[in-house]
């Protein structure tokens, strides 16, 4: 969109007092926070733990500043702590965040008209939560030209919450021994158990997490967490074959009879 | 030196799966067995982790009650399954855990 039209669409919308800059952006940061609430605990753990994985505290402030990327950093840490080769971690990482592209395609034509300041930070402070949050506003038919700014406030948002409770997380950590002895370890397992079961909903999940979580058991012993990659790849092609075999959910009585 | 190099190649890696995708999308078509697929990504990935992690004790397999981080995940399973809570799975699992690492201790098994 040129600037031009967008002046042109502003002008038609001026009728419309919600629809300006501030109040999207303000408008996004507040439906994120029921989001954020979620994350709080999450991004705490990751401080509190990063440093019994090895991670200095000035990386472990750079992981959230950089990588941004929660399950990520969740996981990245945990095989920091299992002694994984570099190369491995960051392979890992690219196969966890591969959700993303599912995002950046959906979100894509909504921001075509955006010019490249606008698109690598968004593109940059994409997640999850902020992804279910303005999806909803961008499909919303009202025509506001400032969509875009709902966008950057449920970013800026979900950022600046997670960059502080990872200091927090840091903080409290060190006040606390050894946060293993406390089992304390044991909350990043729990954290991604909360997150995978809201995922089963379905049969071909089911059957690609069961793959995976034998998978998982008989390539433990793999040296380099090598058994992890084959087992991401045998816990997907199981579900992508689960869904294709899977028998239609009604029978459609229009369609006409194709097989005996 | 090695987390300077974890945490780059981390960043790289993120972006790239953030960045081109919503630059090139419009203009690209991806095909739509990828994207199915990539639905299966997270819950794979985190089975693959919870899995070892609560069924291994002492690099050995232990389906057993003594097994404190199998009980607790058990419970965390179920509350994340009627609850879909985050908050309170995550509470609820760490207090199993504690509670029963704690019971076993106490009644003198080696965990």
């Amino acid at each position: 969109m040129t600037l031009s039209t967008e002046r042109r669409l502003g002008a038609a919308l001026s009728a419309a007092p919600t629809a300006t800059r501030r109040g999207e952006f303000w408008a996004g940061a507040r439906a994120t926070l029921p989001l954020i609430v979620g994350a709080i605990p999450f991004a705490i753990i990751f401080g509190a733990l990063a440093a019994t994985a090895g991670l200095s505290p000035l990386g472990t402030m750079a992981m959230s500043a950089f990588v941004f990327a929660g399950s990520a950093q969740f996981i990245g840490v945990n095989l920091l702590a299992a002694g994984t080769s570099a190369a491995i971690i960051i392979l890992t990482t690219f196969v966890v965040n591969l959700r993303h592209v599912l995002y950046a395609v959906t979100l894509a034509p909504y921001l075509k008209h955006l010019p490249q300041r606008w698109l690598f930070p968004l593109a940059f402070w994409l997640t999850d939560e902020t992804f279910a949050v303005v999806i909803t506003r961008y499909r919303r038919p009202d025509p506001s030209p400032y969509k875009h700014w709902y966008h950057l406030g449920s970013a800026v948002a979900m950022y600046s919450n997670w960059v502080a409770c990872t200091l927090i997380g840091l903080l409290v950590g060190r006040q606390i021994a050894d946060p293993r002895s406390w089992g304390l370890d044991f909350a990043m397992i729990v954290t991604f158990i909360g997150l995978l079961v809201p995922f089963i909903r379905t049969r071909p999940i089911l059957v690609a997490v069961g793959v995976a979580g034998l998978s998982a058991v008989l390539t433990n012993s793999w040296p380099n967490k090598l058994g992890l990659i084959l087992t991401a790849l045998l816990g997907v092609a199981a579900g992508v074959w689960a869904e294709t075999r899977r028998p239609p959910v009604a029978p459609d009585p229009a369609a006409p009879e194709t097989a005996p | 030196m090695n987390e300077v190099w974890i945490i780059i190649g981390m960043a790289l890696v993120t972006m790239t799966v953030r960045y081109p995708a919503l630059v090139l999308a419009g203009r690209l078509t991806l095909p739509p067995g990828l994207l199915r697929a990539l639905n299966y990504v997270p819950p794979v990935v985190l089975t693959a982790i919870i899995v070892p992690a609560v069924v291994f004790q002492h690099d050995q397999v232990q389906i057993s009650p003594t097994n404190s981080a199998l009980v607790a995940g058990l419970v965390a399973v179920l509350v994340a399954g009627r609850s879909r809570n985050l908050l309170l799975t995550i509470v609820l699992g760490m207090a199993a855990f504690l509670a029963w690492r704690w019971l076993l201790a106490t009644l003198g098994f080696s965990t």
